[in-house]
């Protein structure tokens, strides 16, 4: 029985110390997949937002205050989410969240912010239901719908060609909206969708349906699928000596889609969030200082968190009080926000109104070819 | 024409694998009246085999050599797997019922599934290219690969040699038996046990040379990878009739053929309710299928 009072004497202690709040720091959370199935996109987000957070802290932080940065890890996982984001509310009080960099996990850590009134900015989250959860709810990056409309305008008024095929990925939203989006902004373009076939992910075969495309005589294919699938589609493609552009989104950047489709999927085109050829000094600093602290080019994912930190960090300063209510009200106010990966607006819906690059597939270097504005 | 030969040919060379796959489940139930959901993780892990020797061995650049080599050392792995997973978990529920054994079943399946993903993780992986893809010749303008060709030799060599170790061998024929009158053959002199084992081992190399042929052809490797192509050859041989192996190569055969008319004459998204309207079909209306006998209960 002593032994029992004395632990919980002890753990009263210690719960009060952690409670009592530090007058001279800001806390902001985060929640990333540092581990599991989508573990690249967890570790580049943190990455970027450790540097945003170090440089804004070695500037003297905001106002006097110094940013305290708490992450914790979801292993890729839901319920894990749930938790961590649950965490960091109620027990760590932070007073803004940087979200994933997956739409569906972003949801979910998004409805908890939204219900605890916290402001949550995702940085790389594309579905536009993200959005919709609430009016706490953030993001940095352009919606999905605007990648199809710019691989519609890239194709009638960069590469000449009005014939399209599209190959769609029928199971997944992301694909699904961009094929819809794309095939419609086409039409108004003054080309034409010819053919519209649909796969499957875990699908290897696709020789069918490129037999299909090659018999109608396209001039180009749009993928809006995941690198996976299109690096087998690319492969395949060739076999059979359909020779036409395949243009895709940003569900293509990886390193894997060059090491499976090896050649043949060089010349496509996609369209990304930035590239690291820019020649914004804003970018070229950045791939500076991230390759000299990481010894790698940064990824997408590193960027657009970085400038979703960055963005925060911004709305902080012009808060007069440091509370969730006044962040979010700034948050919402960002307007031409000069980010890494471009000119910055939120919209009335708090999307990143920015924006997109079509990069060219050059080995396992993407070349910049454009740059498309909304 | 030339659209509708096309489609023939992919389907041909989707089918040839489907076929491959689909011996390996015939083979098992003919002989034990179980169907082996593992199979297709046998299927997998011959992928992963292969991949990881490419890389030990340094055999990952394309040479007609390091092709025999990468196909022997995953028929031989996939055939080892294959023969640990019938004695670990089904010789000893050998005298249970059949249930039991079939959840069993479903059970390594999982275990390799998921364990694959905690060991190899989830992501996929690029398969080397152990031979050179080049355009042999064009029939009739569409272009034949090395790699398609490769995947009809050998699985017609396999299963030539597979008809002649059934057919013509003494084991072959201790199978057949075991395979009619279990309760009889220890009485002849037959080790049920080591047929049984054989019959895995032989089902489970096939399902080895099956997967490195596709993933030579199909450069990308995952733990997930055996579920579709087990569930569309699972599919064959119950279309062919499950238990007899000319039906199994036959149901590969044509389910690959319809497939790709299916997917390339525009019902691309019904292509795996191909597979399933024809199991349901096949059930309803004629459950022995092709080639299937007409005897006993099954699953």
């Amino acid at each position: 029985m002593k032994k029992i009072m004395l632990l919980l004497a002890l753990s009263l202690t210690v719960f009060s110390c952690t409670k009592k709040a530090n007058e001279n720091e800001i806390v902001i959370g985060s929640y990333s997949s540092n581990t599991g199935a989508t573990a690249t996109f967890g570790v580049y987000q943190l990455r970027g937002i450790e540097m945003a957070v170090e440089e804004i802290n070695a500037a003297g932080g905001i106002n006097g205050k110094k940013i305290k940065h708490i992450n914790y890890d979801n292993k890729s996982d839901n319920d894990e989410t749930l938790a961590v984001v649950n965490r960091l509310i109620s027990q760590d009080k932070v007073v803004a969240i940087v979200g994933e960099a997956t739409s569906g996990r972003s949801k979910i850590g998004g409805s908890v912010a939204q219900q605890n009134k916290i402001p949550m900015i995702s940085s790389s989250a594309t579905n536009p239901e993200v959005t919709k959860i609430g009016d706490y709810v953030f993001r940095a990056c352009f919606i999905d719908p605007f990648q199809g409309t710019v691989m519609a305008k890239f194709m009638t008024e960069n590469l000449k060609k009005k014939k399209a095929a599209i190959m769609r990925d029928t199971k997944n939203d992301y694909s699904v909206g961009l094929s819809d989006i794309f095939a419609d902004k086409l039409k108004g373009m003054g080309g034409e969708v010819v053919v519209d076939v649909a796969y499957q992910e875990g699908d290897i075969d696709f020789k069918s349906q490129l037999t299909s495309i090659k018999a109608k005589g396209v001039e180009a294919i749009f993928v809006p699928g995941y690198y996976n699938e299109v690096a087998l589609i690319a492969k395949q493609a060739k076999e059979l000596g359909l020779n036409v552009p395949l243009l895709g989104g940003d569900g293509w950047s990886s390193p894997k889609l060059f090491e499976i489709a090896k050649e043949a999927i060089n010349g496509n085109y996609f369209s990304n969030h930035y590239t690291t050829d820019s020649t914004d000094p804003k970018t070229i600093e950045f791939v500076k200082t991230f390759k000299a602290k990481f010894n790698e080019v940064p990824d997408v994912m590193a960027a657009l968190a970085y400038d979703a930190t960055m963005m925060l960090f911004d709305a902080i300063k012009n808060s007069k009080e440091v509370t969730p209510q006044s962040i979010r009200d700034e948050l919402a106010k960002i307007k031409d926000f000069n980010g890494v990966t471009g000119k910055i607006t939120m919209d009335s819906n708090r999307d990143a109104i920015k924006s997109a690059v079509v990069v060219q597939v050059d080995g396992p270097n993407y070349k910049f070819v454009t740059s498309v504005n909304p | 024409m030339l659209e509708f030969l096309q489609h023939t040919l992919n389907g041909l060379s989707v089918g040839s694998i489907y076929a491959l796959v689909a011996l390996g489940y015939t083979m098992v139930y003919g002989i034990l009246g179980m169907i082996n959901f593992a199979h297709s993780e046998i299927y997998m892990m011959g992928a992963f085999i292969c991949y990881f020797a490419a890389r030990f061995l340094h055999i990952e650049t394309p040479h007609p050599l390091h092709f025999t080599l990468g196909i022997l050392i995953a028929c031989l792995g996939s055939a080892l797997i294959g023969y640990l997973v019938e004695t670990l978990a089904y010789k000893p529920l050998r005298n249970s019922p059949k249930m039991n054994i079939l959840i069993t079943a479903i059970g390594v399946s999982i275990l390799f599934q998921f364990g694959g993903q905690i060991i190899f993780g989830a992501d996929p992986k690029p398969f080397p290219s152990l031979i050179e893809d080049k355009k042999i010749f064009s029939l009739f303008e569409s272009p034949v690969h090395l790699t398609d060709i490769l995947i009809y030799v050998v699985s017609f060599i396999s299963l030539i040699v597979l008809s002649f170790i059934i057919f013509k061998t003494q084991t072959g024929r201790a199978m057949r038996a075991v395979s009619t009158r279990p309760d009889m053959t220890p009485l002849m002199g037959i080790n049920n046990n080591r047929i049984i084992s054989t019959t895995f081992i032989i089902g489970s190399g096939l399902a080895g040379i099956a997967a490195v042929l596709v993933s030579i052809k199909y450069p990308r490797i995952d733990p997930m990878m055996g579920v579709k192509i087990g569930t569309a050859s699972f599919v064959a041989a119950v279309f062919g009739g499950i238990g007899s192996l000319h039906g199994a190569v036959l149901g590969g055969f044509l389910l690959g053929v319809g497939e790709s008319y299916l997917v390339g004459y525009g019902a691309s998204t019904y292509r795996d309710a191909l597979s399933f309207s024809i199991l349901i079909l096949v059930l309803l209306y004629k459950p022995t299928g092709l080639f299937g006998s007409t005897k006993k209960e099954k699953i």
